[in-house]
């Protein structure tokens, strides 16, 4: 189980990573779409793995999982929605603005086409 | 004491309370606003001498105020001999140049703020003079390098003025830099940052390794305050200042700085070697070199300005030399140099403001014109040649006899020679100060015919040559005391040397040295015309032009950086940070090997498998496919999908249920935002560009899937077991990762909706910017796809959404309600509902649906934060801290027993916060596919089944022409 966590972040992280470094803005977004959930299960595997016990609290229960961790993620996913929001937004605000969706406009190019 | 810590503490406070005053009082007129300035300073001065017979007796005064304790930062002040000495020289001479630069400044100049800047730095000098802490001694240390950039730049359309200020404020400012380092050091040896315990442990610093590497970055910070060799080019060029600041600053207080801190330190740092030679021979190099060059500059601020260097020089020399007389010697002088200096400064200050030229060579003849003042001058500069009976001779005795006793680089003769040839300059430059200006014939080319000043502007410069006569006459009764007090605290305690301050010592080594200078010096004065010429014909560096040499290479270097790894293009930056970040985490993995594994791997069930070669899979297309973006977008929601089963399957029901919601409102932002941006990605990076990134990819990926196999596989002690044995008896809830949320870590979810809220009004606030920038105009003129959908609302929809409506709201309700108890709480609650109410929007249109909502989304979120906030400071009026949570079981018959939490409110806060902002976002986003032209339906759907139908089609049809 560990190694197709383990994986799975890995390959949620070269994936990421690789469309993060597009030259378009939806690609951008879609990386970090993805890198977000590498980070969040990362962050929720350093409470470690476990099977079957929620953190809620039960007397017939014998162990339970990390809560901690849970509980970083659970505010982390809400506000990556937000970061998302934003970051679609300015995307938007610069496609309509300039015509494509290009990431890798240099300022001196940008300040050119504004003239 | 506690009055006379009381008293310390409030005399650091009063220039800096009394700052605010002047930049106000200028209104009620120049005299009041020089009134104002000098309250505070008399104010603070008469607390000094109510210290003072304390100190004079041998005692020390110290104040002590936490601040951060824990960094071992407090403000400690105390005050000993030195700093009595120092705080008494401060808070003097700022009281004369108040007075002086009353009568010397123009009334155009803006007076306010002048005396605002000279209050803020009187405050710092009177910090780093008095500070215990050394981190508080580097905070005013630093004051001064701002406060007095202000002041050499008050004049800011010069750009002499300007540049100075700058100069200035590199050289000290990167050499404060190093003493901070330097001092953090002394601090790490000592084990304490407070300077009267540093002051203990002498013997400690001086033998530590670190020793050396803590002296030389503490002398960079005190040589290029106080102006020494090769750091000693800013001076002359901060002499663009107003002259009631080159009289405070450059002459008695902010360069003394330095050797300020040198004579603090000198218990700890001197008696070694390394201390003698770098010290001694910094100082006599600098003696020497500035006494040269005033010889040869024409301006008389720069004649004087050079002469401070050297005689900066001199006392840097003298407290380099580590014998204890030697240090009383420097005392001494640091005394007579602020007397004759901010004489002659003044006396500089009023020639310019009379004659209207500082250029010497334009002078001369001034003695009949201006008796007063050239009485004044004549006077302070025979004393800084060292002529008897006046102050500045005996300590130029005292020194040159303390140098004819040392042996330095081997030999006794290298360091006479020097100091003498050094005395010598001084001796011609003085005689020249007063011989080309104030002697002479009277000219008629003076650029303004010259006459005594007020007698306001003599007044300061005339009690200053008053006592450089005095303690010449009666040195031991009027700066004996202070002398003998200030000494002691340079050596550290302990019995003082023997030592007198007279002026006849008999005939001894000096006299004859200071005879030779004499002499020297007026033979040099009589050959200066062609002295002069060869001067001005031989070569020489020039500083100012190495400096702006390097600034502007330091400027081009950046500009190179910055430009290359910060053009612009956001691909590069994120190159660059993934590269780096992978680069420091396999340098951070040289460090130590990998934890041994003590984990056993869990079993993967077949199910878990699929779900890994779903997730796989998707992830791999995602990639592959990701110019089609709709599909891309697909692809990526089963990644997300498959993430949520996963939390599910790992014991994350939380996580899961808030997972599953958020993707799918991001989905639908998604969605929004595809109607406008291009639906296909180009192919435009070039086959080697894809594969660099690949590489890079492929490299982050593998190094993150090792961190985290490797520590998956072994364990580790966490403190959550806190939480899930304190979530029922404190939190009152069994869901802990909930209890987490809104009790133990309230704070962070506090700080966390406030961000969500704000990324809310954000978007809401860029999108109205951008309805109304360049870019409404490309949205009045879109067209829409001809493929689009003509049945936009259709029926089906519409009802299923208005009957999910009710059940959906339900279920918010019901999975906010359990959260405490259950897997659930604000959070999701939030998204559910706006799901639930986002179905509708997709269902009927915005517009229709915007038309009956009760609510502003705006609101929604403030209130969320009020009430979150609230519930939080209600804490306080159970006298506990913020957010702490209170809870209770009740029962109200025909209900089971149940609970109310206040956090069950915070919770509520939440929920609101979350909704409002979601609602808010994809709203704002909607708002542009009506900027761009589409309809507004008015039915809540595109056929409505109880219209009749051949009105319907007759619709259709006008709909198709």
């Amino acid at each position: 189980m560990e190694l197709v966590v383990a994986t799975t972040i890995g390959g949620l992280t070269a994936a990421g990573v690789y469309l993060l470094l597009r030259l378009r803005a939806f690609p951008v977004i879609l990386g970090l779409t993805l890198l977000t959930y590498a980070v969040n299960v990362f962050l929720f595997a350093t409470g470690r793995l476990a099977v079957g016990v929620p953190p809620v609290l039960d007397d017939a229960a014998t162990a339970y999982s990390d809560p901690l961790p849970q509980a970083l993620v659970l505010t982390a996913i809400v506000i990556s929605f937000g970061m998302t929001a934003v970051l679609v937004l300015i995307a938007l605000g610069s496609a309509l603005e300039s015509g494509d969706d290009r990431v890798d406009v240099t300022e001196d190019a940008n300040g050119e086409g504004d003239a | 004491m506690v009055s006379g810590s009381g008293l310390l503490a409030v005399m650091v406070m009063l220039p800096f309370i009394g700052a605010l005053v002047p930049g106000l009082m200028i209104r009620a007129g120049r005299d009041a606003c020089a009134m104002f300035t000098a309250v505070p300073t008399l104010l603070a001065l008469i607390f000094l001498g109510i210290l003072a017979p304390e100190i004079m007796a041998g005692g020390t005064v110290t104040a002590k105020i936490e601040w951060l304790p824990a960094l071992g930062l407090n403000a400690n002040f105390f005050l000993d001999g030195l700093g009595l000495l120092f705080a008494g020289m401060i808070l003097g001479m700022g009281l004369l140049i108040t007075l002086y630069a009353r009568f010397y400044l123009s009334g155009e100049d803006p007076m306010g703020q002048f005396y605002t800047y000279l209050l803020l730095f009187q405050g710092a000098m009177l910090g780093i003079s008095v500070s215990d802490n050394i981190l508080l001694l580097l905070v005013f240390w630093e004051l001064t390098s701002l406060s007095s950039f202000l002041l050499i730049g008050y004049w800011k359309h010069l750009p002499e003025g300007r540049q100075g200020a700058r100069m200035a404020l590199t050289v000290t400012g990167a050499g404060g830099l190093a003493m901070i380092a330097g001092m953090l050091i002394l601090g790490n040896i000592v084990g304490s940052y407070d300077l009267s315990v540093i002051l203990q442990h002498g013997d400690e610093i001086r033998a530590s390794e670190y020793y050396l590497p803590a002296l030389i970055l503490i002398l960079l910070g005190a040589f290029t305050k106080s102006a020494q060799f090769p750091f000693h080019f800013w001076l002359p060029h901060a002499m663009a200042a107003p002259t009631p600041v080159s009289a405070y600053l450059h002459s008695a207080t902010m360069v003394k700085a330095g050797v300020f801190l040198m004579a603090r330190m000198w218990p700890v740092l001197a008696g070694t070697d390394e201390w003698f030679y770098i010290v001694s021979t910094v100082g006599l190099i600098t003696m020497v070199i500035g006494a040269l060059i005033a010889l040869f500059k024409d301006d008389l601020k720069a004649l004087l300005a050079f002469s401070t260097v050297s005689h900066l020089g001199l006392l840097t020399m003298l407290l380099g030399l580590g014998t204890k007389l030697a240090a009383v010697v420097a005392v001494f002088h640091i005394i007579n140099h602020l007397t004759f200096k901010a004489a002659l400064f003044m006396s500089a200050g009023i020639v310019d403001h009379e004659t209207h030229t500082r250029d010497i060579k334009r002078l001369g003849g001034l003695a009949s014109l201006m008796p007063a003042t050239a009485l004044i001058a004549v006077v302070a500069a025979l004393s800084m040649a060292g002529i008897p009976p006046l102050n500045g001779f005996m300590s130029k005795e005292m020194m040159l006899e303390e140098v004819a006793h040392t042996d330095w680089w081997g030999g006794k003769w290298p360091i006479i020679i020097l100091a003498t040839v050094g005395a010598l300059f001084s001796v011609a430059y003085s005689f020249r100060f007063i011989g080309h200006t104030f002697f002479g014939p009277v000219r008629d080319d003076y650029p303004h015919h010259p006459h005594d000043p007020p007698t306001g502007m003599l007044l300061a410069p005339g009690f200053l040559a008053v006592l450089v006569v005095a303690i010449g006459l009666a040195p031991s009764l009027i700066a004996g005391p202070i002398v003998a007090a200030a000494s002691t605290a340079v050596i550290g305690g302990g019995e003082l040397p023997y030592y007198s301050l007279k002026l006849w010592h008999g005939v001894n080594p000096a006299l004859f040295m200071s005879i030779a200078a004499v002499l020297g010096g007026a033979v040099l004065l009589w050959l200066h015309r062609p002295l002069d010429k060869a001067w001005i014909r031989t070569p020489r560096p020039e500083a100012k032009a190495m400096f702006d040499r390097v600034v502007a290479g330091t400027v081009l270097g950046t500009r190179w950086l910055i430009e290359g790894t910060h053009n612009g293009a956001i691909s590069r930056y994120l190159s660059i940070f993934v590269v780096a970040t992978v680069l420091l985490g396999f340098a951070a993995f040289q460090g130590g090997g990998l934890p041994e594994q003590t984990r056993e791997m869990l079993p993967v069930p077949p199910l878990v498998g699929v779900g890994f070669v779903l997730t796989m899979l998707a992830t791999l297309a995602t990639v592959f496919a990701h110019r089609n973006r709709f599909r891309t977008l697909i692809l990526v929601s089963v990644v997300g999908l498959m993430v949520s089963a996963g939390f599910v399957y790992l014991s994350a029901p939380d996580l899961a249920m808030t997972q599953i919601s958020v993707d799918t409102v991001t989905v639908m932002l998604m969605l929004l935002a595809l109607h406008f941006l291009p639906k296909y990605t180009p192919l435009e990076s070039p086959l080697s560009m894809r594969i660099r990134d690949g590489v890079i990819a492929v490299i982050a990926g593998a190094a993150v899937a090792a961190l985290a196999y490797s520590f998956l596989l072994t364990d580790m002690s966490p403190i959550s077991d806190y939480h899930l044995a304190n979530s029922y008896k404190g939190g009152g809830g069994t869901n802990v990762v909930n209890v987490i949320l809104v009790d133990f870590r309230g704070y962070d979810t506090y700080g966390e909706i406030v961000v969500l809220g704000i990324a809310g009004l954000t978007l809401y606030a860029l999108m109205e910017a951008l309805l109304n920038g360049p870019a409404s105009r490309r949205l009045r003129n879109w067209t829409f796809p001809p493929d689009r959908s003509r049945d936009r609302h259709p029926l089906m929809m519409v009802v299923a959404t208005r009957v999910m409506m009710p059940i959906a709201a339900l279920v918010g309700v019901y999975i906010f309600l359990r959260g405490h108890n259950m897997p659930g709480g604000g959070f999701v609650a939030g998204l559910v509902i706006s799901i639930a109410l986002l179905m509708q929007y997709m269902a009927s249109g915005f517009a229709w649906t915007q038309e009956r909502k009760r609510f502003e989304y705006h609101a929604m979120i403030g209130w969320g934060v009020i009430i979150a906030g609230l519930t939080g400071a209600g804490a306080w009026l159970a006298g506990a801290p913020f957010l702490t949570s209170a809870f209770g079981y009740f029962t109200i018959p025909p209900f089971e027993e149940f609970e109310l939490a206040t956090a069950m409110l915070f919770d509520l806060g939440v929920f609101l916060t979350v909704l409002g902002a979601v609602m808010l976002m994809l709203y704002s986003l909607s708002r542009m596919a009506r900027y761009a032209g589409e309809t507004v339906n008015l039915e809540p759907m595109d056929y409505d089944p109880s219209r009749r139908v051949d009105a319907a089609i007759e619709a259709d049809k006008k709909d198709d022409a």
